[in-house]
C-alpha cells in the first residue's frame, strides 16, 4: 500500500462521491447567496415592463434600477380581480400569472396595474393587463396597456421564453410592439376581439384599428400572440366595461 | 502515460521564467496560428448564436474566459489524482460547476443580458474549446501553464466572436453597443445580418483571411 491504486474501483467511487459533494455544496452556496439578488432583478424587470407598456417605450431611457422602482411605487396602483371583474383580496407580490395560467380560466385571479400620469399619479394614464400564452416553442407573455378610455391600446410589451431569434423573438423589438399602439379592442357580447397580427409584413394598417402588420417568418408566434390577447382581454372584459366612459 | 513523461522534463526546468518565451507562446499562438475557432474550428455553435450584438457577445466572451481559465487551473491541479477511467466526467463536473456559477451570477447582476444569452451560457459546458483544452493541455501541464493556455485560447475565441458581432450589429442594426452609429435616414438595417446564417458567412471570411495569411492548409 505504498502507492494508492488510482484505477481501483474503490478509489474511483470515492473520488466521484467526493467530487460530487464538493461541487454540489459549492453550487448550493452560490444559489442561496444569489437568490435575493436574482429575485430583485426579476421584480425590477416586471416593473420595467409595466412602466414601458403604460408610459411609453422610451419612458425609462437612461433611468437606473432604483429610480425605476421609485417611479413604479409613485405611479402604479395594483388591483386584483377575478374573471368576472370583481375585486378580490390577493397578495399581488405572490400572485404569479404563470401559475394562474394553469388554472381554469374562470378561477384565475388577475392583477391589474393602474398606471397614473407621471406628473399627476392620481389621474389614470392606462390600465396595464398582464397576459400569458403559448408561442411556437414555449410560453409567451405580454403587458398590455389600455388607455383610460378602456378601449385603445396605448402600449404593449412582449416577452418570451424561447421563440426563434430573428423571427418569433422579434416580438420583443420595440419596433414590432409599436405596431399595436392606437389599435382598438372590439367589445362583443361575451368576448373581446383584440387586434390581430396579419399575414405578411410591410402592409399599412393605419386605418384599420383591428389589424396589426405581421412578422414574416413568425406566423405561429403571431398566431399565439393573437390567441393570447383574445383570451386574456376577454377575461378582463367585465373589468374594462366598468372603466369605460 | 505521456503525461508523466512531460512532467519529468519540466521538473528539471524549475527555474523557468514566469513569462518565458514558451509561456508567452501559450498565449500568443491561440490568437492566430493555433486559433481555436479559425484553425481548430471549435466552439462554432456559440460563435454563430451569441454574436448578434456586441454587448451580449462581450459578456459571453468573459464568461468563456472565466470558465476555460478556471477549469484549466482546477483540472491541472487535480491532474495527478484524477482516475483515468472517469477523467472526462470529472472534467465535465468541474466545467458544469463553473458554468452554473457564471449563469447564476449573471442572472443576479446582469439579468437582461443573461436573458438575451439564454441557454448559451449553460451551453458553455458543451463548448468544445473548454473540454478540448482540458484534455489536450491541462491534464498534462502545471496550473500556471494551464492558466496561460486557457487565457490564450479563450482570448482567441473572444476576439473572433467580438469581430463577428461588430460586423453583425453594425450592418444588421446600424448600431454598436446599442448606440445608433449608422443614421437611419440613409442606412436601412440589413435583417440578414441579424440571422445566424450571416455569422456563418462572416466567420468563413475571417477563417479565409487568417488562413490565407498564415498559409495554413488542412492535412
Amino acid at each position: 500500500m505504498s502507492k494508492l491504486n488510482r484505477n481501483s474501483n474503490g478509489y474511483i467511487f470515492g473520488y466521484a462521491i467526493l467530487l460530487t459533494l464538493v461541487c454540489g455544496t459549492l453550487l448550493a452556496f452560490v444559489s442561496e447567496g444569489l437568490k435575493e439578488k436574482q429575485k430583485a432583478a426579476m421584480l425590477v424587470e416586471k416593473q420595467k415592463f409595466i412602466l414601458r407598456a403604460g408610459l411609453g417605450s422610451n419612458s425609462l431611457n437612461g433611468m437606473t434600477d432604483p429610480k425605476i422602482t421609485e417611479l413604479y411605487d409613485q405611479v402604479v396602483k395594483v388591483e386584483t380581480i377575478n374573471s368576472k371583474g370583481e375585486s378580490v383580496e390577493a397578495d399581488e407580490a405572490k400572485l404569479s400569472i404563470f401559475k394562474e395560467y394553469k388554472k381554469p380560466a374562470a378561477d384565475r385571479i388577475l392583477p391589474v396595474y393602474v398606471v397614473g400620469k407621471k406628473d399627476n399619479p392620481s389621474e389614470v394614464e392606462s390600465y396595464v393587463l398582464p397576459t400569458y400564452g403559448n408561442g411556437l416553442w414555449d410560453n409567451i407573455w405580454a403587458y398590455v396597456a389600455i388607455d383610460g378610455d378602456a378601449e385603445t391600446i396605448e402600449g404593449i410589451v412582449f416577452d418570451h421564453k424561447g421563440e426563434t431569434p430573428g423571427l418569433g423573438a422579434r416580438i420583443t423589438d420595440a419596433e414590432v410592439q409599436e405596431r399595436f399602439k392606437g389599435k382598438k379592442l372590439a367589445f362583443e357580447a361575451s368576448s373581446i376581439n383584440a387586434p390581430d397580427f396579419q399575414k405578411g409584413e410591410g402592409n399599412n394598417f393605419d386605418e384599420e384599428p383591428q389589424k396589426v402588420d405581421g412578422m414574416s417568418g413568425a406566423t405561429i408566434t403571431g398566431t399565439g400572440v393573437n390567441a393570447m390577447l383574445d383570451a386574456y382581454m376577454t377575461l378582463y372584459q367585465s373589468y374594462l366595461v366598468t372603466k369605460k366612459k | 502515460m505521456s503525461t508523466e513523461v512531460i512532467e519529468k522534463v519540466e521538473v528539471k526546468k524549475e527555474t523557468e521564467a514566469l513569462f518565458s518565451k514558451k509561456r508567452k507562446s501559450l498565449v500568443s499562438n491561440p490568437m492566430d496560428s493555433d486559433n481555436p475557432i479559425t484553425i481548430q474550428v471549435l466552439g462554432i455553435c456559440s460563435a454563430l448564436a451569441v454574436t448578434i450584438a456586441l454587448q451580449g457577445t462581450l459578456i459571453m466572451a468573459f464568461a468563456v474566459m472565466f470558465v476555460v481559465m478556471m477549469a484549466n487551473v482546477v483540472i491541472s491541479a487535480l491532474r495527478n489524482t484524477i482516475p483515468n477511467r472517469i477523467r472526462i466526467i470529472v472534467q465535465l463536473v468541474v466545467v458544469a460547476t463553473l458554468v452554473a456559477t457564471v449563469d447564476q451570477t449573471l442572472r443576479a447582476f446582469a439579468y437582461e443580458q443573461s436573458k438575451a444569452l439564454s441557454v448559451f451560457v449553460g451551453l458553455i459546458i458543451t463548448n468544445c474549446i473548454v473540454m478540448g483544452r482540458l484534455e489536450a493541455f491541462a491534464m498534462g501541464n502545471k496550473p500556471w501553464d494551464s492558466l496561460l493556455d486557457g487565457f490564450g485560447n479563450s482570448l482567441g475565441y473572444a476576439w473572433i466572436i467580438i469581430a463577428i458581432a461588430f460586423v453583425r450589429e453594425l450592418l444588421g442594426a446600424g448600431k454598436l453597443f446599442g448606440f445608433q452609429v449608422l443614421d437611419k435616414a440613409w442606412y436601412t438595417a440589413n435583417g440578414f445580418f441579424a440571422t445566424p446564417a450571416a455569422a456563418c458567412i462572416i466567420l468563413g471570411v475571417i477563417i479565409w483571411i487568417l488562413r490565407a495569411r498564415s498559409g495554413y492548409v488542412e492535412d
